[in-house]
């Protein structure tokens, strides 16, 4: 005979902020029905919004300020098959000096890397290493099966409790998205826990966790918002869009509706959580629209690394011939950046 | 590392003014030609700074005869006559010299009228263009559009508009009229002449025949005479419900058709279950659009109780972000107020609001000290008996009332006596389609507000006016049925009704658009008194 | 000894009730040889008030009703109206003087006017409406919808399919209709009036006010509660002045025309809004 359980009603993994929200005793259907009940997004109206605040235009001294703060917030990253310890280290020297000839750029937030490559950063970094960020480059690292995510939750989990210890600082994973596209969202939600859970130091520390949520696969923005609480409510402290494996990666109206997310959670509960667009921002002008968006949805104080970064492996270069070009009055080249 | 300490204080981001070049004195476009008007001149002010932009020379009646009768010339010397597809062919050029002449007439149009570039540059002069363009293509098909075959132009038309979107405004009128084959006198507002001359330069870039488009600055005097004038055809008006019912009463008796895009005070409905932060910005688009200064405006908002609070404060914190001043700064999204006297109105109405007990919000933006300025304003705890519920205040003012069940919602949102739009804000289908089919406005927004289209119809119930403008019922308005369903079905009496039923039957009604018929007395061939 | 007649009292049709005048007034009609024929109600202004209320009362629900409904209930009245074909062609008779052949030509105009306009219902919004192709992410469309309440002024050289000439096309777009018969030929409207309570016309939809338009019309064209004006039969009236007054309130105005108006879609088209409806669309 089948013992037949309700699989809906299983009991999600204790996550602090939901049982603030759901109650003590709150199930999977209970986090279902949450969920569910949260205002829809109207795609048009999301996307307009987006190019409109995309239409700010950023100019002279704003843009310097822009330019540097950009600098600041990028996770400068390398997630390719062909990675090796040298690529690494030569994403690190950049990391910690974008413009060999200008020293007032200021350091990249952190560099991202795979979870096997981790040492070799902390390593390259070297005294340049500082997990805060606030001295140093901070370094994170992809885990838990990415990019897809398929693997079981014992080998997503060694992934990360493996690059926690070889010195990541931040840990970005990967929702299951078959799990959530299919409505089982309990099973994505114990997984972001148990991942938090990992990303616990012996020192008693813990290593910041991104959660990144696919927005490509996610397919709609009423996913996408769902989702993004369902992260917060599991203990993200970032919410990142994507892996940058899939296209689309990250839009600027996927990445406003996530902020209006992270903006509705502080006002809720004063809690500040913070917000990642990854893959496919190239430009300075790109990546500032996404600065603006930031300022005029969740508001100014979210533009600190702490709050806001965005993930990427070739934008530094164009904001530094953008920034050469407003120090010398002319215009520069790649061959004036580094790779 | 971090310098985010007043990120969003951007710097200044100027459109280049020296885009447009102004002359010091403009005059009438007559004939083909500028020509100095004899009436009491107007000096164009910029509403932002109160800067003098240029002197604007305006038309005394007599400068109007000439007009009207320039125009009477063309209609009968050429452009009724003219092929549909080459009357086709100047509309488009005058699209493409539009778009070529884009930012130029964006930036012309945020001086004189005082509204952002942004919106100057993204929507009114796109549209402008998208206007000529849709109706270029109409000329040569007047067959298909619903009145019979080879269905007639009216001759004359006077056509009288307003200041919030004066090059808009004038593409809603022009385009349709020439495209049926008529001929135009156009007056612009008194406060927005500027750009109206501008486009008179685009028609002779264009090589429009001399008369065929006719432009006479001037006041409200001056739109009198015109509307009134004897060899005028049809009228078309937008402005003010006042305006707009002395036009009604002055053309009773006579042969000119009329078309009135009037006032409203649109109710913009949002539910609980709304795509809130998508409601929003529809909120903020409906009312602060344009300074409010919008007749589809959404002034009233109704909101559901059990999140009107929410609501509320969302809206504030979103307008904390609204940035006014200069117009011609790309990251304006609140521009001036267009005149002295507007400004005063909706300073006067909204001292009326406090009084009546209303509670005022004001937006904590910095007011610049020239020009004329209004900072976004919103009123709680409204109710349907105050005058900011029912009076047009054509500002950036909204009014918040509340509501408990849907047809609560419908029943305020249809109490005025104005009809022109509304809005609904909810992720319910039937809810939204049965509240959209009972809402007495000509164009209602579903999760979205303000959006305009040459295909689309605009245009009001009740109070708001009567016609639409845009698409094929926009071009209707310039057009008397055709010839040859005259013919058939015109009769004097029930017997000749009854003979010619037969014939009727066989010949007419297979066709949809061969059986709608002349309701005309005769008289010159028009169709007499067919308000639409 | 030949039988005495038993001969009808004639009513205003108001609110589907057959009422008098609140007056209290009538005025005699005479028959086409200038003999008395009966005394009609002579409609007050208070029963045009009562008329214009219960046509606004009338309206939610028949503007409301499905249009294969309403042109189902048009084409009762045609049927209803055969079955009394030979009194209709006396009333017309009466004060026309018309042989019988023409009298029963009018009233088979009339009912085929009625067969006409039902089958209007449900083509009317496709015909006059559509979907509007805009450039943005939008489902665009235009709808027609009735514009209130219709005061009509019938045509006052006919009594029968003058007054359904002018009936039938506001009617059959979702009006509701207050309207004011001929003078001179009040029998046949009269007799409408019993059709129209006696066929699937709910209550108020239609109301018919005999007595003298001239004295009716003004009052309904400075009515604020009527939406539109039809002054179709009004040529003999001081029309322009209803026309001056309709402006305060911005009715719908048709103004008059020689004879009874004919089968057209302009004339149904001159008693509706176009309502256009934008919706976001997105897979989103």
């Amino acid at each position: 005979m089948i013992e037949v359980t309700d699989l809906r009603d299983a009991a999600l993994r204790p996550a602090r902020r939901a049982i603030d929200v759901l109650g003590t005793d709150a199930g999977e259907a209970a986090l279902a029905r949450y969920l569910r009940g949260i205002p829809g997004v109207d795609a048009v109206g999301l996307e307009q919004r987006a190019a409109s605040l995309a239409g700010r235009s950023i100019k002279t001294t704003s843009k310097a300020r822009a330019l540097d703060l950009v600098i600041s917030l990028v996770d400068l990253t390398t997630l390719e098959g062909a990675d090796t310890p040298g690529k690494v280290r030569d994403l690190a020297a950049k990391a910690l000096r974008p413009d060999p000839s200008d020293r007032t750029a200021p350091m990249v937030a952190a560099v991202c890397v795979y979870s096997d490559m981790v040492p070799y950063a902390v390593e390259a970094l070297g005294a340049g290493h500082d997990g805060t960020h606030r001295a140093g480059v901070a370094v994170a690292s992809v885990a838990t099966a990415f990019p897809s995510g398929r693997a079981s939750r014992a080998v997503k989990l060694a992934q990360v409790a493996e690059a926690v210890e070889a010195g990541a600082d931040e840990i970005d994973m990967v929702i299951d998205r078959g799990a959530f596209l299919a409505g089982r969202f309990g099973q994505v939600f114990d997984e972001i826990v148990a991942v938090r859970e990992t990303c616990r130091r012996p020192d008693g520390g813990r290593a910041h966790l991104k959660v990144i949520l696919e927005t490509g696969e996610l397919a709609t923005y009423d996913n996408v918002r769902r989702a993004s609480w369902l992260a917060i409510l599991a203990g993200a402290d970032f919410i990142k869009t994507s892996t940058g494996k899939v296209s689309p990666a990250a839009t600027l109206p996927v990445t406003l509706c996530m902020l209006e997310v992270v903006r509705d959670w502080y006002r809720m509960s004063g809690e500040r959580v913070g917000v990642k667009p990854a893959g496919g921002i190239r430009t300075a002008k790109d990546a500032i629209r996404y600065l603006v968006t930031v300022a005029e949805t969740a508001g100014e104080e979210w533009l600190t690394p702490d709050l806001f970064r965005i993930g990427a492996s070739s934008l530094v270069g164009d904001v530094l011939m953008q920034r050469q070009k407003i120090a010398l009055g002319r215009y520069s080249g790649p061959d004036y950046v580094t790779v | 590392m971090s310098v985010t300490e007043g990120f969003t204080d951007y710097a200044p981001a100027p459109q280049a003014r020296s885009l447009v070049t102004l002359r010091d004195e403009y005059g009438l476009f007559v004939d083909g030609r500028f020509v100095r008007g004899h009436g009491t001149p107007i000096e164009a002010i910029a509403p932002a700074s109160g800067e003098r932009l240029a002197t604007v020379t305006t038309a005394s009646p007599a400068d109007i005869d000439l007009a009207v009768a320039a125009a009477r010339r063309a209609y009968e010397g050429v452009w009724s006559s003219m092929t549909g597809s080459r009357r086709g062919r100047y509309l488009y050029r005058i699209a493409r010299i539009v778009q070529e002449r884009s930012r130029e007439l964006a930036v012309a149009e945020s001086l004189d009228n005082g509204k952002p570039i942004k919106e100057t540059r993204d929507v009114d002069v796109p549209l402008v263009a998208a206007w000529f363009f849709y109706y270029a293509g109409w000329a040569d098909k007047l067959d298909y559009a619903g009145l019979g075959s080879s269905p007639r132009p009216l001759g004359v038309a006077a056509q009288v508009i307003p200041w919030n979107f004066p090059l808009l405004m004038l593409s809603w009128k022009i385009a349709p009229a020439l495209a049926a084959g008529n001929t135009v006198v156009l007056k612009p507002a008194e406060t927005t002449s500027l750009t109206a001359l501008l486009f008179a330069e685009i028609l002779q870039q264009a090589e429009l025949p001399a008369g065929v488009v006719n432009i006479v600055a001037g006041a409200g005097d001056a739109g009198r005479t015109l509307v009134e004038h004897p060899g005028v055809d049809k009228i078309a008006f937008t402005g003010s419900t006042a305006v707009g019912r002395q036009i009604a009463r002055s053309v009773a008796g006579t042969d000119k058709r009329l078309t009135l895009e009037l006032g409203g005070k649109a109710a913009n409905i949002v539910f609980d279950d709304a795509p809130i932060d998508q409601a929003i910005e529809g909120i903020v688009n409906g009312i602060f659009f344009n300074q409010g200064e919008v007749c589809s405006a959404g002034s009233r908002l109704i909101v559901q109780e059990s999140v009107a609070d929410e609501v509320v404060e969302r809206l504030k914190r979103r307008l904390a972000t609204l940035r006014m001043g200069d117009p011609l700064d790309k990251n304006t999204d609140i521009g001036a107020i267009n005149s002295a006297e507007q400004l005063e109105r909706i300073t006067r109405l909204c001292a009326v609001g406090e009084a009546e007990g209303a509670t005022r919000w004001t937006s904590d933006v910095a007011v610049p000290e020239a020009g004329f300025w209004f900072p976004p304003t919103i009123f709680t705890g409204v109710a349907p008996a105050h005058r900011i519920a029912r009076e047009e205040i054509f500002g950036p003012v909204l009014s918040v009332l509340t509501f408990r069940t849907p047809a609560e919602a419908i029943a305020k949102a249809n109490n005025t006596p104005y009809g022109l739009s509304a809005g609904i804000w909810t992720d319910k289908g039937s809810r939204m389609l049965a509240v959209a089919d009972r809402l007495r406005a000509g164009v209602v927004w579903v999760n979205t507000f303000n959006r305009f289209d040459p295909s689309s119809p605009f245009g009001g119930y009740k109070e708001s006016g009567y016609g639409r403008e845009g698409g094929r019922h926009g071009l209707a308005a310039y057009l008397a049925p055709g010839g040859d369903m005259e013919a058939g079905v015109r009769s004097g009496e029930g017997r000749a009704l009854a003979r010619s039923r037969s014939a009727a039957e066989n010949s007419d009604e297979g066709s949809v658009s061969r059986a709608a018929v002349e309701l005309a007395g005769g008289g010159k061939g028009k169709e007499k008194g067919a308000h639409r | 000894m030949s039988r005495l007649a038993v001969p009808k009292t004639y009513k205003l049709f108001v609110a589907g009730a057959f009422r008098r005048s609140e007056s209290g007034r009538t005025y005699p009609v005479v028959d086409a040889r200038g003999t008395f024929a009966a005394n009609v109600p002579a409609a007050s202004r208070k029963d045009l008030r009562d008329a214009v209320q219960a046509s606004r009362r009338a309206f939610p629900a028949w503007s409301g009703t499905t249009a294969y409904n309403r042109g189902q209930v048009l084409y009762r009245i045609a049927e209803v109206m055969e079955g009394r074909r030979a009194q209709f062609a006396d009333e017309v008779r009466r004060t026309s003087g018309v042989g019988r052949a023409r009298a029963e030509e009018e009233v088979d105009a009339a009912i085929d006017l009625w067969v006409w306009y039902a089958g209007w219902s449900d083509k009317l919004v496709q015909v006059a409406g559509g979907a509007n192709p805009v450039a943005g992410p939008f489902f665009n469309l235009s709808v027609t919808e009735p514009t209130g309440v219709a005061a009509i002024v019938a045509p006052q050289e006919s009594g029968l399919v003058g007054l359904v000439s002018v009936v039938a096309p506001a009617l059959v777009a979702g009006n509701t209709v207050v309207a004011m018969a001929a003078r001179r030929h009040p029998f046949a409207a009269v007799g409408l009036a019993e059709v129209l309570a006696t066929s699937d016309v709910p209550c108020g939809t239609v109301n018919i006010l005999t007595g003298d338009p001239g004295e009716l019309m003004p009052v309904a064209a400075a009515h604020a509660d009527v939406n539109a004006l039809d002054l179709t039969g009004a040529g003999a009236l001081e029309w322009v002045d209803a026309q001056i007054a309709a402006a305060e309130t911005l009715k719908r105005v048709l103004t008059p025309v020689p004879g009874p108006a004919t089968r057209s879609l302009q004339r149904i088209l001159a008693f509706t809004e176009t309502k256009t409806i934008w919706h976001t669309t997105s897979t989103r």
